[in-house]
C-alpha cells in the first residue's frame, strides 16, 4: 500500500515524475531537476514535505521527558517558538533518527521528524515516555509545504492574513509560530531563507495552487536532496543511521555535553567514543569531470572512508560529496570513481549558503 | 510513451543512429534513455580519430542521477564529436535526436546499420524493460 499526501492530485497535474520514496509516492522532478534548484537558490521554490511526521509532545513532564530522549538539550530553549535541530539516538550512541524540536513551553512541544523512520520513531517515542508525565500526538490532520529560497517569505506573506503576517514579522531562523490555522517556521533543508508551514489538509490544496499561481516553483526530491547536500546537511539513512554515532555524522555540535549531571539516551557510549576518537564526515570537492556519487571508495592520509551522499552541485557547476573517514584531517583525498583514483580536495561539510559557494 | 524517429536505427542500450550519407553516421541517445538519466550534467565523448567497435563502451553520460556508459553501436572512426555538449549537456535532454546528437562515425562496413534494432523493435524492445 503507497500512501499519498494530501498534494498527490496536485502532483500528478502538474506532470510530475513519481517515486517510491519509503512507501510514499512523491514528486522526484516536475520536469528538470536542476531547473528547480535554481528556482531554490535564485528565486522561490516549494516542497511537498507532507510526509513528514508532526509529532506534539505534551504533559508536566514534556521537558524532562525530552532532555532524557535528544542529545541536544530542550532546556536551551527559552524563547517562545524557538527550534532546535538534534539527534534522537538509542543505548548504543546511534542515530535513531534526526529531528527539529519546536518550544512553546515546557509542558508543550512539537517535533518533525523523517517519514521514511515514521513507524520507529514512533515506537521509540512511546518506549521512552515509561515513567514520564507526557502524551505523545501524531498530528496528521496537517499537510507541510516549504517554501524556499531569496524571494520565498515574500512570496508566501502574500497569502498570509494581516494577523498571520504580523505573527511573522521580524521573526528570527529557527523559530516557528502558530497563527490562527497556520503552523509558521522558518526553518528549511535547503540553505536558504524561508519557510516550512503546517496546513491543515483541507486548505492544502489551495495553498499549494496559490503558491503556483504567484510563480513559485513546484521542486521534487530530485532537487531538494541536491540543495540540501550542497547546504551540507545530512539525510537520515545516508549519512548517518542507527549505527552510526553523530560524532562521526558532523552531529557533534548537537550533543549538549553540559551540565554534565544531565543523563540522555546514548550519552555513555559517546563519552566514551569522545575520548576515543571517532570518523568524521567531512567535505569532498571535485572540480574536475565527473561526479562523485555514494558507496565510493575514499582513501585520505592514513585510513579510508566511503562517499554517504554525493552530487553534481548545480548552484557550483562541479561535484560535491560527504565522506565519512577516519579521523584524520588532510587536504586532500584520493577517491575510487570507475576503477580509477581521482584526487579530491577536503572542506567543511557546508559549499553553498544563500545561493553563494563557501568554498 | 517517448518519440522514437521511424528513420533512425537503434541499439538495444539506447543509442540511435542516422545515416548522412558516404558511410558516415551519427550517434546519440534516445529520449527514453534521456528519461530514465535525468538532467544530464557531463559527457564524457571519445576523441576525433578513434577506432571503435561494436559494443565498446565509448563515452559516458553523466547526469543528476548516475553515470551511464554510452556503447558504439557500429564499428568504424570517430570523425566528429558534438563539442556543444561540453558547455550545454542538457542538449541531450532537450533534443537527444537533434543538437544533442554525441559523435559521427565513418563505418568500416555500412551494411552493419542493417543489423540494428528498427523504431518498431526499439519499442517493443524497452516495453519489455
Amino acid at each position: 500500500m503507497t500512501n499519498k499526501t494530501i498534494l498527490h492530485a496536485k502532483h500528478i497535474e502538474a506532470g510530475a515524475k513519481m517515486v517510491d520514496f519509503f512507501g510514499w509516492d512523491m514528486p522526484i522532478n516536475y520536469g528538470s531537476q536542476i531547473e528547480e534548484h535554481h528556482a531554490v537558490r535564485r528565486d522561490a521554490g516549494m516542497f511537498d514535505v507532507s510526509h513528514m511526521t508532526i509529532v506534539d509532545v505534551k504533559g508536566v513532564q514534556a521537558q524532562a521527558y525530552l532532555r532524557h530522549l535528544l542529545a541536544n538539550d530542550v532546556v536551551k530553549l527559552q524563547d517562545k517558538g524557538k527550534a532546535l535541530y538534534s539527534g534522537m539516538l538509542n543505548e548504543a550512541g546511534g542515530v535513531v533518527d534526526d529531528l527539529i524540536v519546536y518550544f512553546f513551553d515546557e509542558t508543550n512541544y512539537r517535533l518533525v521528524v523523517n517519514s521514511a523512520t515514521k513507524e520507529k520513531d514512533l515506537n521509540w517515542l512511546n518506549l521512552q515516555t515509561k515513567g514520564f508525565d507526557v502524551t505523545i500526538t501524531e498530528r496528521d490532520e496537517f499537510a507541510m509545504i516549504a517554501v524556499q529560497g531569496p524571494n520565498a517569505k515574500a512570496q508566501a506573506c502574500k497569502l498570509f492574513s494581516a494577523a498571520q503576517q504580523e505573527a511573522v514579522a521580524g521573526m528570527k531562523p529557527f523559530y516557528g509560530v502558530q497563527a490562527e490555522d497556520l503552523f509558521i517556521a522558518t526553518t528549511g533543508y535547503t540553505g536558504e531563507a524561508g519557510y516550512e508551514i503546517m496546513v491543515p489538509n483541507a486548505h492544502a490544496a489551495d495553498f499549494w495552487q496559490q503558491l503556483l499561481d504567484l510563480g513559485v516553483t513546484p521542486c521534487g526530491l530530485g532537487a531538494r536532496d541536491t540543495l540540501r547536500l550542497e547546504a551540507g546537511m545530512n539525510l537520515y539513512g545516508q549519512d548517518m543511521d542507527e549505527t552510526i554515532s553523530p560524532l562521526a555524522a558532523n552531529m557533534g555540535w548537537t550533543i549538549s555535553w553540559e551540565p554534565e549531571d544531565r543523563y540522555f539516551i546514548g550519552r555513555d557510549v559517546l563519552t566514551q567514543q569522545r575520548a576515543e576518537g571517532t570518523d568524521q564526515l567531512v567535505g569532498l570537492v571535485m572540480k574536475e569531470k565527473g561526479v562523485l556519487r555514494a558507496g565510493q571508495k575514499v582513501t585520505v592520509a592514513g585510513g579510508e572512508g566511503v562517499i554517504t551522499s554525493g552530487t553534481f552541485s548545480p548552484t557550483l557547476g562541479h561535484s560535491v560529496a560527504l565522506a565519512r573517514v577516519s579521523h584524520t584531517v588532510t587536504d586532500t583525498a584520493e577517491v575510487e570513481m570507475r576503477k580509477k583514483w581521482v584526487t579530491v580536495d577536503v572542506v567543511k561539510p557546508s559549499f553553498v549558503r544563500n545561493g553563494k559557494s563557501v568554498l | 510513451m517517448s518519440n522514437i524517429p521511424a528513420e533512425l536505427r537503434y541499439a538495444s542500450t539506447h543509442e540511435w543512429v542516422r545515416p548522412e550519407g558516404n558511410g558516415i553516421f551519427t550517434v546519440g541517445i534516445t529520449e527514453h534513455a534521456q528519461e530514465l538519466l535525468g538532467d544530464m550534467v557531463f559527457l564524457d565523448l571519445p576523441d576525433e580519430g578513434d577506432e571503435i567497435a561494436t559494443g565498446d563502451d565509448v563515452a559516458v553520460a553523466e547526469s543528476v542521477k548516475a553515470a551511464s556508459d554510452v556503447y558504439a553501436p557500429i564499428s568504424g572512426e570517430v570523425i566528429a564529436i558534438n563539442e556543444d555538449l561540453e558547455d550545454s549537456p542538457e542538449l541531450v535532454n532537450t533534443d537527444p535526436y537533434g543538437d544533442g546528437w554525441m559523435f559521427k562515425v565513418k563505418a568500416d562496413d555500412a551494411g552493419e546499420v542493417e543489423s540494428l534494432l528498427t523504431a518498431d523493435g526499439y519499442a517493443e524492445s524497452i516495453e519489455d524493460e
